[in-house]
């Protein structure tokens, strides 16, 4: 407690201009940064993996099982930050039992739930069925009945019922491609509906979340297919890379413009709010936002990656140059929703000052329990692709 | 060859002209107008429906609601939270506006502006605006966050979870995290005290009655008295929150 107040007698002294007495305390902290990021990591995996199925983009099936062991991963530990976010997570349930349905985060829990369970568990399922079943046959100690207790006792291995798996399969993609819109439009549409901040209000921010999503979760499935890869000592398919890469430009050319749309409207409309917003621009979020979001994270592979649509060096500087055009990306879409959730936070709801954020290392809101969020699903995508390995599915 | 318009005539003119009119008008009957000012209450309610006037050129920023209210409501003495405050305005002969508020105002001001630089200056009193169309209400996951029967926003500190969602919803920083309850914290306008009859604690001890409790539909009451009497405003009326606490005198720095 008393370090608390330490903190906010520290903040005090930074306020620059006038801001109302309450504002002193930041409420939403890093862990709401990592939340809208990991679950717009799971959208963007799993629209990647759609691509292959349901679009039929058929270069791109060493990536399929990837995307989507990485979106259940990622899913997985989603709403972790939240919760450890909450001044009493152990009320976290009642979202769920005594759900307000006129709150726009009520909703979050049922979206969550519908994504996980319907589309996620229910696809990778229905994809993995039949190397399941042969895996619980062929797999001896622990490892036979883990898998024996994932087929939930059907057996069955008839062409007829392989058939039906494809069928509902690809069912559960086509359902799963709006989900997967639903599940991070309506994250953008958390901070895009709330009217008191002008920085957040805005009808583009559903649209924004929904594409910077599809942009870092291809960037992510590009990065851990080139891991991937590397660890188990395999030649990287180019033209694997080359597919996401191109599919990562057009999206990032789209997010880009929806960006710059709002903030062109913004300007041009220049309403009661501009001064401040713009005071926070060019001040408090020129790094954050100016360098790392704009500069590294969409100009720079904007750059590299149209330049290969044109020009194609050899293999070796591609992979690089995709490697690192991957790493900015994410980094600039991690640093894109700072902007918004911590940025919307930094001027005073009078419009006459600033607050500031000061990062905590320990803490339910630090830097620790943020890392903690985002190295875990890493290691549950570690697990999975351990568990249930794309590259040694029994061929057909 | 000349290009023909099509022209409607002056019969199908008329008729469409006045089918839309009557729409119009009937629609205005059935439904008042009901302007932003005056929140519109819940159809068929009874009961007291309760508002709060605030006259800006009567407070002297002595501080004493705001120190009356954190010991009324056990809110905590730290300066981080406040369930009213005061801030002062002083508008400067150059044009510059400088705002205060140290404190929230419990320890009452002190102008450090020389006077003959002072164009104009005024306190402004805050506190939650018990809006009847209120952003944290619609926000709240849980429902802990609700409107009460006479219109008061209160909260369930049972039920909350801590979101924060209702403080970044909230357009005038009404709200904070209560340090040891841990749960959201604001104005209830003291209910335990109206619920009995009295006035809110800040009301009881303002000396110069700058600020006016009292219930909207009371026609006679000293609220509705103080609305008919004085132009009043709302703040960030574009908002639209239904806001029920009306101001006095109202400059436009004020937000």
């Amino acid at each position: 407690m008393e370090n608390h107040y330490d903190h906010l007698q520290e903040m005090l002294t930074r306020v620059d201009g006038f801001i109302y007495p309450n504002e002193i305390e930041l409420h939403w902290g890093i862990l709401v940064v990592v939340y809208p990021y990991v679950t717009g990591l799971v959208a963007g995996a799993f629209i990647l993996a759609s691509l292959e199925r349901v679009f039929n983009v058929k270069v791109l099936k060493p990536t399929y099982h990837i995307a989507l062991l990485t979106a259940l991963a990622f899913l997985l530990t989603a709403t972790l930050p939240l919760v450890s976010h909450l001044s009493q997570p152990g009320r976290a349930f009642q979202i769920m039992v005594t759900p307000n349905p006129n709150s726009a985060m009520a909703i979050f829990g049922f979206v969550y739930l519908w994504y996980l369970m319907v589309v996620l568990l229910l696809e990778i399922w229905f994809d993995y069925r039949r190397d399941i079943v042969i895996w619980s046959r062929e797999k001896k100690g622990l490892l036979k009945w883990v898998y024996k207790i994932m087929t939930i006792g059907i057996f069955d291995l008839s062409p007829k019922s392989i058939e039906w798996d494809k069928k509902i399969g690809y069912f559960i993609t086509v359902v799963g491609i709006p989900s997967a819109f639903l599940l991070h439009g309506y994250v953008g549409f958390i901070f895009g509906s709330v009217k008191a901040n002008p920085w957040w209000s805005s009808v583009l921010m559903p649209v924004i979340f929904l594409f910077s999503a599809m942009v870092s979760g291809i960037a992510l499935v590009m990065l851990v297919y080139m891991i991937v890869s590397f660890i188990r000592r395999v030649k990287i398919d180019m033209k694997v890379l080359d597919t996401i890469a191109k599919y990562l430009f057009y999206i990032l050319i789209i997010d880009f413009s929806l960006e710059a749309l709002d903030q062109i409207h913004r300007i041009y409309e220049a309403e009661e709010s501009f001064e401040i917003i713009s005071l926070l621009v060019s001040g408090k979020l020129s790094i954050t936002l100016g360098l790392i979001q704009l500069f590294l994270g969409t100009l720079i592979p904007l750059f590299a990656l149209g330049l290969f649509q044109l020009y194609k060096p050899a293999n070796r500087i591609r992979k690089w140059v995709y490697f690192i055009v991957g790493f900015l990306v994410l980094i600039g879409i991690f640093f894109m929703r700072w902007n918004v959730v911590i940025g919307g936070q930094l001027f005073s709801k009078s419009f006459y000052g600033f607050t500031s954020f000061k990062l905590q290392l320990i803490g339910s809101e630090g830097l620790w329990m943020a890392i903690l969020w985002m190295v875990v699903p890493v290691l549950i995508l570690a697990f999975l692709l351990w568990l249930l390995p794309p590259w040694k599915r029994v061929p057909e | 060859m000349g290009i023909k318009k099509s022209r409607p005539s002056r019969r199908e003119f008329l008729k469409s002209a006045s089918a839309l009119t009557g729409v119009a008008v009937a629609t205005f009957i059935g439904a008042p107008f009901n302007g932003v000012v005056i929140a519109s209450e819940p159809a068929g309610a009874k009961g007291p429906w309760y508002g709060y006037g605030i006259d800006i050129e009567k407070c002297i920023g002595c501080g004493r609601c705001a120190n009356a209210c954190k010991n009324e409501n056990n809110v905590p003495q730290k300066p981080y939270y406040f369930r009213t405050w005061i801030e002062q305005y002083t508008i400067k002969n150059d044009g510059s506006i400088h705002i205060e508020s140290p404190n929230g105002g419990v320890d009452g001001f002190e102008q450090k502006i020389p006077e003959e630089e002072i164009f104009k200056s005024f306190f402004v009193p805050k506190m939650c605006n018990h809006c009847h169309k209120s952003p944290c209400v619609q926000v709240c996951p849980v429902g802990a966050t609700y409107d009460s029967p006479e219109g008061v926003v209160l909260i369930d500190d049972s039920y909350c979870i801590g979101c924060r969602y209702c403080v970044q919803a909230c357009p005038y920083g009404c709200r904070y995290i209560h340090p040891e309850k841990k749960v959201v914290d604001k104005c209830s306008l003291c209910y335990h005290r109206i619920k009995k009859g009295m006035n809110p604690a800040c009301v009881e001890v303002c000396p110069t009655n700058a600020r006016i409790f009292g219930d909207l539909r009371d026609k006679e009451g000293p609220l509705v008295e103080f609305l008919r009497t004085h132009t009043c405003q709302v703040l960030k009326p574009h908002l639209n929150t239904g806001s029920k606490l009306y101001y006095n005198a109202l400059s436009a720095e004020v937000r």
